[in-house]
């Protein structure tokens, strides 16, 4: 007996689950189908658990410290079970919030594997047995993605991890070698290397965090090799060996250059590849894929009346907050609320936990030069900032570009502590189009790490007033 | 005592005008009734005459600055003999902003403020603000698609685009949770262009065509008038004199006017008050300048002779496309004639240039194929056709008028009795 609904969403990730909710507000009957967790990856092995495990390495990180703010602890240990558990622990707790929400929200979940079946219509099976059909006036996929694997570089779930497991070791590595310095690699790294493993990192681009301003990445690099950590870039994996509890690596370097590293164990972080596979978009004419990726317009609409697909599905940036944002849109779009517009992508920042943290939005100076524009660019380091001095974290930068006909805020790049918790000033500057002006005529308070995004942006246009 | 010179009202409706150049220089001494500046007003240029006489201290608004208050101080007169420099009494009327504030300060990091209309504040990004400053658009003029109708940078970009781009803004659907059909909204695809800044003139322009096509009840009677008689008057006539070079033009004026006043319920203008029926037929005449068109006026033309119907108008348009009529030379006016004869048109419609009741539009003199006695025959014909507002001019009237103007063009010598 199938069941009708105004909106079903299979998957029940960030995007999917909060495209429920919205739905809801609105008023409907909404479905949601989710085969594992609800809050999908993020929120149960991706984001929060690794935030959760990046807070114990930081606190690990100032007890080893504690002699320079004046006071010393003795025996530290590292007990990694309880730090796994933690991390854990959060992620059942937000888990429950969700299924919380959900309940609140009147959403009816269906905890199995769910695919179309023909336009409008979800199947949803346990365990190979049918468990419901669903009717649904509008569909939105949510259905995510997961780790790429590299044909030849498989990970085993022992010897080469992917995230999964990585995130819940139960013994150290004393050795480890990351391959991909996009956000997932290098936080595994900065968390691994903090905890005292021999952390190596290799990245087929020239510069780690390839996605963020060149100088950021530098900086990052500098950073990270200062910690220890050895990096290299323009290099490639050709080959992994597996001893009965160690990996023999195959690295090609730049030049032509081979080297073989041995690690107790390796990440696989080489990018993510959409879950399109085994939810019925056959059954239905007209959506496309690329790139293994479901193809759709500024509205999330794949062609196919009725149908969207938002988040990790749809394409990069593979960002939780990104998906929420669609989900959001994609439901507003189908209720027919007016005045929407689609999302810019120039104004969803990004962030990563490694230390020191990186966060960003917009363009980078490069890419803002390459558009063509004339820019001008400001910069202002932690060091110039008294906040930063007094909590002992005077490594970092924050970086603004602008356009130097308009004064729009085309970019904003930080490095250094709680960076991720100061981007979003500067995204809703951008939001607002805010132009120098603005940004130079409020106030910060002082102390704060803030104020270097006031200085920075004095300091693209020479009124810098600290350094 | 110093003595303080504002910016002077032109014309009863003038607010603001463009402060276009200075004549005197400080330093330089001053005479009553010396020119000593150029003021450019949406319709024309005009010259600021010294009052007093003394010696011109300080020019306070440079030349060149637009949007220059009526009644702020432009520049300081001191007397002879007096220091340089001093402080200017109060001007008598009573000045609305401090001294400055009138200039605009050009400085790029402080966004323009929004131009307001009736009050009402428009919401704009900053960066949406000074887009549209660099561009020289209006805000004013522009529909937001931000939230709660803000005008947002791409609001800017498709107006300097061209305005034609389809808004990225969802078009409402109809129903909640209905699948709305799939769009994907086509980008700009204009071709390059120049961005030319529109003037004072043009925009004035803009706005008064705007407001008579949006407010004004517009009909059309288009007659025919056999012209060959008229032509061979104005033949005879510039023979007796080598000076006079009577036009078409002249003639259809001098009979336009003589029909008003035989049809007077054709010369007349709304207003809320009552119908205005004019007593006497002040012809205005269009006239293209570079700018833009200006109507300079033929006041009386009824009583006047062709020869100096011919003369006035001749001085008239030679200064308006010299931007130099003085403003009761174009402003008023109880109808008005258009002519694109010379350019071959043979029939137009002409916008009516309110508050005035209608416009006689004039196409151009050509042999045509009449039929005269049951036989084909050919004469010149020229097609008038007025325009009226039907809130004071009725289609009877507009008849009876474009009847009466008929027989004067046909029968030239009638104009005569």
């Amino acid at each position: 007996m199938a069941e009708n609904f105004d909106l079903a969403v299979l998957g029940g990730g960030p995007g999917g689950y909060v495209a429920a909710i919205r739905a809801a507000q609105l008023g409907g009957k909404i479905a949601v189908v989710e085969r594992e967790h609800l809050g999908g990856i993020c929120l149960n092995w991706g984001c929060i658990p690794t935030k959760a495990l990046l807070r114990s390495a930081e606190v690990l990180h100032l007890a080893q410290h504690a002699k320079e703010f004046g006071f010393s602890v003795e025996g530290i240990k590292v007990d990694l079970a309880k730090m796994v558990e933690r991390s854990r622990k959060v992620s059942a707790q937000l888990n429950a919030g969700v299924k919380h929400l959900m309940k609140k929200h009147k959403i009816a979940v269906f905890e199995g594997q769910g695919r179309l079946d023909g336009p409008g219509k979800i199947a949803v099976s346990k365990d190979g047995k049918p468990l419901a059909d669903l009717i649904a006036k509008n569909v939105i996929l949510a259905t995510g993605a997961r780790a790429r694997a590299l044909p030849g570089l498989e990970p085993d779930g022992k010897l080469i991890w992917t995230y999964k497991e990585a995130m819940v070791p139960t013994v150290m590595p004393k050795s480890l070698l990351v391959v991909g310095s996009g956000a997932i690699g290098i936080e595994f790294a900065s968390f691994y290397r903090d905890l005292g493993v021999a952390v190596t990192v290799v990245e087929v681009m020239d510069r780690v965090l390839p996605v963020e301003d060149e100088e950021i990445s530098a900086l990052a690099r500098k950073s990270f090799e200062k910690q220890g950590m050895k990096v290299h870039t323009s290099a490639t994996v050709k080959a992994l060996r597996k001893s009965s509890d160690n990996v023999a690596a195959t690295v090609e370097l730049g030049g032509g250059k081979t080297v073989e590293i041995v690690v107790d164990r390796v990440i696989m972080a080489v990018g993510i590849v959409g879950n399109v596979e085994n939810i019925g978009l056959e059954t239905v004419k007209g959506v496309k894929v690329e790139k293994t990726h479901v193809v759709t317009n500024e509205w999330l609409e794949t062609g196919v009346p009725g149908l969207y697909a938002i988040g990790d599905l749809v394409g990069p940036p593979w960002l939780a907050h990104k998906a929420m944002h669609e989900g959001v849109i994609a439901v507003e779009r189908i209720a027919g609320i007016k005045g929407l517009h689609p999302m810019n992508a120039a104004n969803i920042p990004g962030c990563t936990y490694c230390r020191p943290q990186v966060a960003s939005v917009g363009l980078t100076e490069a890419k803002a030069k390459a558009s063509g524009r004339q820019v001008k660019v400001g910069k202002f380091p932690f060091v110039g900032n008294g906040k930063a001095i007094a909590l002992g974290e005077t490594e970092g930068m924050i970086k603004t570009v602008f356009d130097a006909k308009t004064g729009e805020l085309l970019g904003a790049h930080m490095i250094g502590a709680e960076v991720t918790e100061l981007i979003q000033g500067y995204v809703v500057a951008k939001s607002l189009e805010t132009t120098e002006a603005e940004l130079m005529h409020t106030v910060f308070p002082h102390p704060t790490l803030s104020e270097m995004m006031h200085e920075s942006v004095l300091d693209a246009y020479g009124k810098a007033l600290h350094f | 005592m110093p003595i303080t010179i504002t910016m002077p009202a032109l014309s009863p409706t003038m607010t603001e005008g463009k402060l276009a150049k200075w004549l005197k220089q400080a330093g330089d001494k001053v005479a009553p009734g010396d020119v000593i500046a150029e003021i450019e007003t949406d319709k024309a240029t005009m010259e600021v005459e010294a009052v007093d006489e003394g010696v011109l201290d300080q020019i306070l608004v440079q030349a060149g600055t637009e949007h220059v208050a009526v009644n702020s101080p432009i520049a300081v007169l001191r007397g002879e003999g007096e220091a340089p420099g001093a402080k200017a009494a109060p001007a008598a009327a009573p000045v609305p902003a401090p001294q400055l504030a009138a200039k605009p300060a050009p400085v790029a990091s402080v966004p323009s403020p929004a131009p307001s209309h009736g009050g009402d504040r428009v919401f704009a990004s900053p960066l949406a603000r000074r887009l549209a400053a660099q561009a020289g658009i209006d805000l004013a003029g522009i529909k937001g698609s931000g939230p709660q109708g803000r005008i947002v940078k791409h609001d800017i970009e498709v107006a300097v685009a061209g305005g034609k781009v389809a808004s990225k803004a969802a078009p409402a659907a109809a129903t909640a949770m209905a699948p709305p059909a799939p769009q994907i909204v086509p980008t700009a695809g204009f071709p390059p262009f120049e961005l030319v800044p529109a003037s004072t003139m043009r925009k004035t322009i803009a706005r008064r065509l705007t407001e008579a096509k949006q407010t004004v009840p517009h009909f059309y009677l288009a007659v025919d008038c056999e012209i060959d008689k008229l032509l061979a008057l104005r033949k005879e006539l510039n023979a007796g004199d080598e000076k006079l070079k009577i036009s078409v033009n002249d003639m259809i004026v001098k009979a336009s006017a003589i029909a008003l006043m035989r049809v007077p319920a054709a010369n007349a203008a709304w207003t809320e008050e009552g119908i205005r029926l004019y007593k006497s037929a002040d012809i205005s005449v269009a006239v293209a300048t570079d700018g833009g068109l200006i109507t300079p006026i033929i006041r009386g033309a009824e009583g006047k002779g062709l020869a100096k119907i011919a003369a006035e108008t001749k001085d008239l348009a030679a200064r308006a496309r010299a931007g130099k009529l003085k403003l009761d030379e174009f402003q008023g006016g109880t109808f008005s004639i258009s002519n694109l004869g010379m350019y071959g048109i043979r029939a137009f419609s002409a916008v009516i240039n309110p508050p005035q009741g209608a416009i006689l539009a004039v196409g151009a003199g050509e042999p045509r194929p009449v039929v005269k006695g049951g036989a084909l025959a050919i004469a010149t014909v020229v097609t008038l056709t007025l325009s009226s507002d039907h809130r004071v001019v009725d289609g009877a009237v507009g008849a009876e008028f474009l009847k009466a103007l008929k027989a004067l063009i046909e029968e030239p010598m009638t104009m005569l009795l």
